[in-house]
C-alpha cells in the first residue's frame, strides 16, 4: 500500500469499516511510514475530540410529550375513519342481515370507491404536493436514482420512465397515501406545470384503457397496466396530459410487483 | 387488518425510542432548536402515516431517513442558497490530499471549538460526521439514510474530517495569536 491509498483509507480504518485484508495492509504501511502514522494519530485525535465533545443533542422532554400526544390523536383519527356506527345494529337478526348485505355489496362499493373517492384522493394528493411545496422526497431527473429509492419503502417496485426527450422531464419521486395504502408518486414537468403520476398494485390484474376525467379545473387519467393502477393528474391542457399518458404507456416496461 | 391500537403500540415500541437520534440529526441540520423540534414532530407524524411500509428491520435508520428527507425539504425551501453554495462534491474533491500534521494543535481543542467547527461544515459533510461519530451508525446505514453509495459515504467522511481539522487548526492558531 502506498501513502495515497493509506490517506484515502485511514478514516475507514479508524471507523473499523475496512475488510481484514485492507486492515492488514494499512497497518503494515503505518508501521513503515512515519508521515502516514502521524496522520493516522491525528485523525484519531480528531475523531476522539468529536466523540468526546458532548456534541449530541437530546430531545427536550416536552417535545417527547408533544409527539406522544400527537401520535395518540393521529391513531384515534385513523380509528374513527374506519369504525362503523354500531348503534344501528341493535338486534342480532338485523346484524345477520346486515352482514349478509355487506358481503353482497362490498365488491360493488369497492368499485365505486376506486372511481370516485380515489379520484378525489388523487386530486387532493396532487394539490397538496404543490401547496406544501413538497413535490419530491427524492428530487432527481434520473430514473435510476428514483426507482431504487422506493426499495424498502413500498411493497412493490413502480416502473419509472424518463420522458425528457418528449418534453416531460422527470422531476422526482415521493411517497404518498391513497386508497388506504402507501403509493408511489412520480412527478413530471411540462413547461411550468407539474404532473403527478400515482402508482400502486391493482386489485384485479386485468388491464383497462384510459378513463379521463375533469375535476375542479384539473385533468385526470386513470388506467391499469401490468398489474398496476395508474393515475395521472395535472392542470395542463387535457390534450397535453393525453399525450403524456400515451407516451408513458408506450414507454412503460412490464411492471414487477 | 392491523388494529390502530396495535399499530400505535408497535410504533411506540420500535420507532419512538429513537427520538434522541432524530432530534440530534435534525438539530445539526437545521442548527436551531425550534426548527429541529418542528422537523422531528413532522417526521414522526409522517413515519406513523407510512408505518405500514416499514419492514421492521432497522427502526432507527428508517426513522432517520424520514427525518433527513424532511430536513432537506425544509432546508431547500427556507435556506436553499445555503445548501447550494456550501457544498459541491466536485469542487471540494481536491481537498485533504496531503497530510497536514497538526496533532499537537488538535489536542488543544475544547468542545466549544469542535461544536463551532462542525456547525460551519456544509450540511452534507456535517451529517456524515454526526451520523458516524455521534450516532455510531455504520457506513452501510449512513449510505441508506443519505441515499448514496457506501463509497460516497467513505469519501465524504474523509473530506468532512479533513475540513473539520483545518477549521479547528485555524481557530486554535487564531486564538493563540490573540
Amino acid at each position: 500500500m502506498n501513502c495515497e491509498a493509506a490517506q484515502t483509507l485511514v478514516d475507514a480504518y479508524i471507523d473499523g469499516e475496512l475488510d481484514p485484508t485492507g486492515k492488514l495492509e494499512i497497518e503494515r504501511h503505518l508501521q513503515e511510514c512515519a508521515l502516514c502514522s502521524e496522520g493516522y494519530q491525528e485523525q484519531r485525535t480528531l475523531k476522539r475530540a468529536v466523540g468526546a465533545g458532548e456534541l449530541r443533542f437530546k430531545a427536550p422532554a416536552e417535545l417527547q410529550q408533544r409527539i406522544r400526544f400527537a401520535l395518540r390523536r393521529e391513531a384515534k383519527a385513523e380509528t374513527a375513519q374506519r369504525t362503523v356506527p354500531l348503534r344501528w345494529f341493535t338486534a342480532a337478526a338485523t346484524l345477520a342481515v346486515a352482514a349478509l348485505a355487506v358481503l353482497v355489496l362490498l365488491p360493488l362499493s369497492r368499485d365505486r370507491r376506486s372511481d370516485d373517492v380515489v379520484e378525489r384522493e388523487v386530486l387532493a394528493g396532487h394539490v397538496r404536493s404543490l401547496m406544501a411545496n413538497h413535490l419530491a422526497d427524492v428530487p432527481s431527473s434520473d430514473q435510476h436514482t428514483v426507482k431504487p429509492w422506493f426499495d424498502g419503502k413500498l411493497d412493490f417496485s413502480p416502473p419509472v420512465e424518463d420522458l425528457k426527450a418528449e418534453g416531460f422531464p422527470l422531476v422526482g419521486g415521493r411517497l404518498d397515501y391513497i386508497d388506504n395504502r402507501p403509493v408511489a408518486a412520480l412527478v413530471y414537468q411540462r413547461r411550468k406545470h407539474f404532473i403527478n403520476v400515482f402508482i400502486w398494485p391493482a386489485v384485479s390484474g386485468a388491464a383497462t384503457g384510459n378513463k379521463a376525467a375533469e375535476r375542479q379545473g384539473y385533468s385526470l387519467f386513470h388506467w391499469t397496466k401490468g398489474g398496476m393502477n395508474y393515475w395521472a393528474v395535472s392542470d395542463v391542457e387535457q390534450s397535453d396530459l393525453k399525450t403524456f399518458v400515451d407516451l408513458l404507456q408506450k414507454a412503460a416496461a412490464p411492471a414487477k410487483s | 387488518m392491523l388494529g390502530e391500537k396495535d399499530k400505535l403500540a408497535r410504533f411506540e415500541q420500535t420507532i419512538l425510542p429513537h427520538m434522541d437520534a432524530a432530534y440530534n440529526i435534525a438539530r445539526w441540520l437545521t442548527r436551531n432548536d425550534r426548527d429541529a423540534e418542528d422537523m422531528v414532530q413532522e417526521s414522526y407524524l409522517r413515519a406513523f402515516k407510512f408505518f405500514d411500509a416499514f419492514t421492521g428491520v432497522n427502526g432507527r435508520a428508517w426513522l432517520l431517513t424520514i427525518v433527513r428527507n424532511t430536513c432537506y425539504t425544509w432546508l431547500q425551501q427556507n435556506r436553499a442558497r445555503e445548501l447550494m453554495t456550501e457544498f459541491d462534491e466536485e469542487i471540494h474533491s481536491g481537498e485533504g490530499d496531503a497530510w497536514n500534521p497538526a496533532a499537537r494543535l488538535l489536542k488543544e481543542t475544547d468542545s466549544r471549538m469542535v461544536r463551532q467547527a462542525l456547525e460551519a461544515l456544509p450540511a452534507e459533510y456535517r451529517e456524515v460526521v454526526v451520523l458516524r461519530d455521534l450516532e455510531d451508525l455504520s457506513y452501510k446505514e449512513i449510505a441508506e439514510i443519505a441515499a448514496v453509495p457506501i463509497g460516497t459515504v467513505m469519501s465524504r467522511l474523509a473530506r468532512a474530517r479533513g475540513r473539520l481539522k483545518r477549521l479547528l487548526c485555524d481557530r486554535i492558531k487564531g486564538e493563540s495569536v490573540r
